[in-house]
């Protein structure tokens, strides 16, 4: 935790030190996922991320709950669900009633085999209060098709409703099909619930596979010894945006070379997944399909920055592709992902023409990038800070890397620390540093200089907000303006276009 | 030739993970006509090695080097093929992994392969040429050896190694290490004392074996700093006399001027131990314009760091090859003391006034060094 370089007289120093809690909760929420890390094993992420929710939870309750409407990444949100009604006694009626709202908006934007997840462990931590089941039913009735989910999650779903008591009356009605189909299964010949009717056929079947989910029909594909890429291609018409692109190449490779290419259209993908996908793929393919995924990239970026597009003026970055951002073998490639997409993004933010990336190893092309070689981050921003074709300092400074600059280690913090003093005393640069990993022995993401705003990232899209976030961090915007910047976020999220009565900070 | 020359290799920023310091080694070019290989053995690392008619020993040998002078270039598909004669290669694409070693020993330390070849098995050359150190014992029967010392010598003589991944720390600090481009050297320090130095002649070799490093035996001080020792400080740089920096260009050169200070810090504080020591060379192989040696430490006893080891050198003496094992204080005194002794011609007396002692010290302190069974039990 840096202590702010500009202290004003208004603010006490506890205002200070919880306005530097609640960012530095906000950056682990953003980043942390509990998963292996390149320097730090999944046990402590997991040690390190659950004494820092407990700490925010019990300090600045209200500003836990808030942090469900900024961009945190879903593994912290579902803890944070779960603290939230685990703790629900220590809360007032109004911090519940705030809380209450933010609970059952941000469950409506998890994935729900999340969602499901959450529930079983509510259920194994014993949470059942009246509360808690109204949330619960709540979601489960904002389901599109509970018969689906009784398919896809059953199990999930069996445990939901046993949990909340869900009545599932026998006769006729939708649930009441849902109801026989988990708690007594094999009683009725037949379901008039199309999916559910499917899975039952599945059983003898081979036909019926087409009209289950992907996951369900996988299980039944290997039960009847279907071929893997017979099985594919009959798929593919009913597999998610994100399925589609996972078995892309397996589908690929059994295409015939002159058949008609039954490919995704990378242009629809979320831009970060796209990063990923772009660098799972070897040289040769990559340089092979270069106008197609470039093309991709560009456009998911385009898509991405929305109204932001052209409006950053001129726009430097520093990308690392350090051997550190390969990441782990749970977080394939990711930081190097996040600072692809970046480099797009940025791309995109920049006025046209005004942008420069620049990577740590020197490489010239984005698409050919690997994680590989030492993080001279300090003569790269030298490099970035260098004035464009046209003369002038860069407007913004971004940097994406992992915080661990070692060749040699902290050049890059003392570079900046020395240009902000002596070259750029007015600050006509703003330097942001965003970080995709989360560093467990630090509680925070790893800070490059006192001086430089960073922030947490998780997918590139978010880089917007997460720089609005940051500015805060730099030290010279006090915490009343980072309260009301939470209200704000809080009051866009819950839907109510009025600030009052949403308030975060007593 | 006394000392070791690594001209041609710059130090650059070190990196550091726990008590761990790595500090990688580059080279501007390669040295040219020289590459090794790895063969990795099966049988978790248990290896017989036939020294001589009859006499063998039972060893960790988790795998071997081929130093190839055929000067075909990298690892091909061919060279791939007959290195892989008797292990693993992991250059060559096509060539098989995980061939059965026949159990048969590894005859010699040093053997000629087919071509233009030659396998060793490395710190075993090293250890060996510490542990032979006057393994025959007194050469002059004065009345004061036991018969087992004329007799056998030193003979059984046993010292202790740890294995790298049993030093704390040290596998997570190589796991994530960041190699650097024409990296073809490492000088590993355990709470700040150097443990081990490694060059290969290649950067594609050094990639391919920076992982075996963890394989490799570590002396009793290492294993012990790494287990006791603190972290140490990564040592940021500091950009001094900031008030004179007016443009972008002055804040350049003074971070080029950061980086350059390592390097000679490096030069003159850290590895002068190991470069400074006049070491007592010992050819094991030639190979046309290289040699493969290896050294002892002259066993000085100032508190610093004594190492022994084996490196290939070039016709100009510069090293293209080398690996050391930094020897314990006891392990030290132990070859100061069979120095001091043979250069006595093994007459306490003499050895004594030698070491500026009384002949009852000297006698303590062999006995304390564990050499007990040299000497009749009246002494």
């Amino acid at each position: 935790m840096n202590a702010p370089e500009t202290v004003r007289a208004s603010d006490t120093f506890a205002d200070l030190v919880a306005a530097e809690d609640v960012l530095l909760f906000v950056n682990a929420a953003i980043t942390a996922t509990g998963q292996r890390e390149f320097r730090s094993a999944a046990a402590d992420q997991q040690l390190s991320l659950d004494f820092l929710h407990t700490y925010v939870r019990v300090n600045y309750r209200r500003v836990y709950a808030a942090s469900l409407a900024l961009d945190i990444n879903h593994h912290n949100a579902a803890l944070i669900v779960r603290r939230l009604l685990e703790t629900a006694g220590e809360a007032s009626p109004g911090e519940r009633r705030t809380e209450g709202r933010l609970i059952a908006a941000r469950l409506a934007l998890l994935p729900p085999p999340r969602v499901y997840r959450l529930f079983g462990e509510l259920r194994r931590a014993g949470v059942n209060n009246r509360r808690t089941r109204a949330i619960v039913r709540e979601w489960l009735a904002a389901r599109p098709d509970l018969g689906h989910d009784a398919v896809k999650y059953r199990a999930g779903l069996k445990r939901a409703a046993r949990h909340i008591h869900l009545p599932c009356p026998e006769g006729s009605g939708p649930l009441s099909e849902v109801g026989e189909f988990l708690f007594r299964p094999g009683r009725l010949p037949r379901y008039e619930h199309g999916m559910l009717d499917a899975w039952r056929r599945a059983h003898y079947e081979q036909g019926a596979l087409a009209e289950l989910p992907f996951t369900v029909a996988e299980g039944f594909a290997a039960k009847h010894g279907m071929k893997r890429e017979v099985f594919l291609k009959r798929a593919a018409p009913r597999m998610t945006r994100l399925e589609r692109l996972r078995t892309q190449e397996m589908r690929a490779a059994v295409r015939r070379p002159n058949a008609p290419s039954a490919e995704v259209d990378l242009t629809v993908m979320p831009l970060t997944r796209l990063a990923l996908y772009v660098l799972s793929l070897g040289f040769e393919q990559r340089a092979e399909r270069r106008a197609e995924l470039s093309g991709a990239l560009r456009a998911a970026a385009r898509r991405a920055t929305g109204a932001h597009a052209g409006s950053w003026g001129r726009v430097h970055a520093v990308l690392d592709d350090s051997f550190s951002s390969s990441g782990s073998g749970q977080k394939r490639r990711r930081p190097l992902a996040v600072a692809l997409a970046c480099h797009h993004l940025l791309e995109a933010l920049a006025a046209p023409g005004a942008y420069r990336g620049l990577w740590t190893s020197g490489a010239g092309d984005a698409l050919l990038v690997r994680p590989w070689g030492p993080t001279p981050l300090g003569m790269r921003v030298l490099d970035a800070l260098e004035p464009g074709p046209d003369g002038a300092a860069p407007d913004r400074l971004v940097i994406v890397s992992d915080g661990w600059d070692n060749a040699p280690a902290g050049l890059a913090g003392e570079v900046l620390r020395v240009w902000r003093r002596r070259l750029d005393p007015e600050r006509r640069t703003a330097v942001v540093h965003v970080n995709p990993v989360y560093d467990a022995e630090g509680f925070d993401v790893r800070r490059l200089a006192a001086g430089v705003a960073t922030a947490g990232i998780r997918d590139a899209e978010d880089l917007p907000a997460l720089v609005e976030i940051a500015r805060f961090a730099e030290g010279r915007t006090g915490p009343a303006e980072l309260y009301a910047y939470l209200d704000r976020r809080v009051a866009r999220f819950t839907g109510e276009g009025e600030r009052e009565g949403v308030g975060v900070v007593a | 030739m006394n000392r070791l020359e690594l001209t041609g290799l710059t130090a650059r920023p070190s990196q550091v993970w726990g008590g761990v310091r790595l500090v990688p080694l580059v080279r501007e070019a390669p040295v040219e006509g020289l590459r090794l290989h790895r063969e990795v053995y099966e049988g978790l690392g248990a290896g017989i090695v036939e020294l001589g008619p009859r006499t063998r020993y039972v060893s960790y040998v988790p795998h071997g080097l081929v130093a190839d002078w055929s000067g075909e270039g990298g690892p091909g598909p061919e060279t791939g093929r007959k290195s892989a004669a008797y292990g693993t290669q992991f250059g060559g694409g096509g060539a098989p992994r995980g061939i059965q070693l026949p159990p048969v020993p590894h005859h010699r330390q040093a053997k000629r392969r087919p071509g233009d070849r030659l396998r060793f098995l490395p710190l075993h050359l090293a250890l060996e040429g510490y542990l032979s150190l006057h393994f025959g014992g007194p050469s002059t029967a004065w009345e004061e050896w036991s018969r087992t010392a004329l007799r056998d010598g030193l003979s059984p003589r046993a010292e202790d190694a740890y294995l790298g991944r049993s030093v704390r720390g040290l596998g997570d600090a190589l796991r994530i290490f960041e190699i650097h481009p024409g990296q073809c050297g490492v000088m590993v320090y355990v709470c700040d004392a150097l443990a081990a130095a490694f060059v290969v002649p290649h950067p594609d070799d050094y990639r391919l074996l920076h992982a075996s490093l963890v394989e490799d035996l570590y002396g009793e001080l290492v294993h012990q700093h790494a287990l006791y020792g603190a972290p140490v400080p990564e040592n940021p740089v500091r950009i001094g006399g900031e008030e004179h920096i007016r443009d972008l260009g002055e804040l350049r050169a003074a971070a080029r001027v950061q980086e350059r200070a390592w390097e000679e810090a490096h030069d003159t504080l850290f590895s002068r131990e190991l470069l400074d020591t006049p070491y007592a060379f010992d050819k094991v192989y030639r190979m046309k314009s290289f040699t493969l040696w290896r050294f002892l430490p002259p066993f000085v006893r100032d508190g610093g760091g004594q190492h022994i080891g084996e490196t290939i050198t070039d016709h100009k003496g510069q090293v293209a090859y080398l690996k050391t094992f930094r020897l314990s204080d006891p392990q030290i005194r132990r070859g100061h003391l069979l120095r001091t002794l043979s250069g006595a011609g093994w007459e306490l007396d003499r050895a004594a006034v030698a070491l500026g002692s009384s002949r009852e010290e000297l006698v303590r302190r062999m006995r304390a060094a564990g050499f007990s069974a040299l000497l009749k039990g009246s002494v």
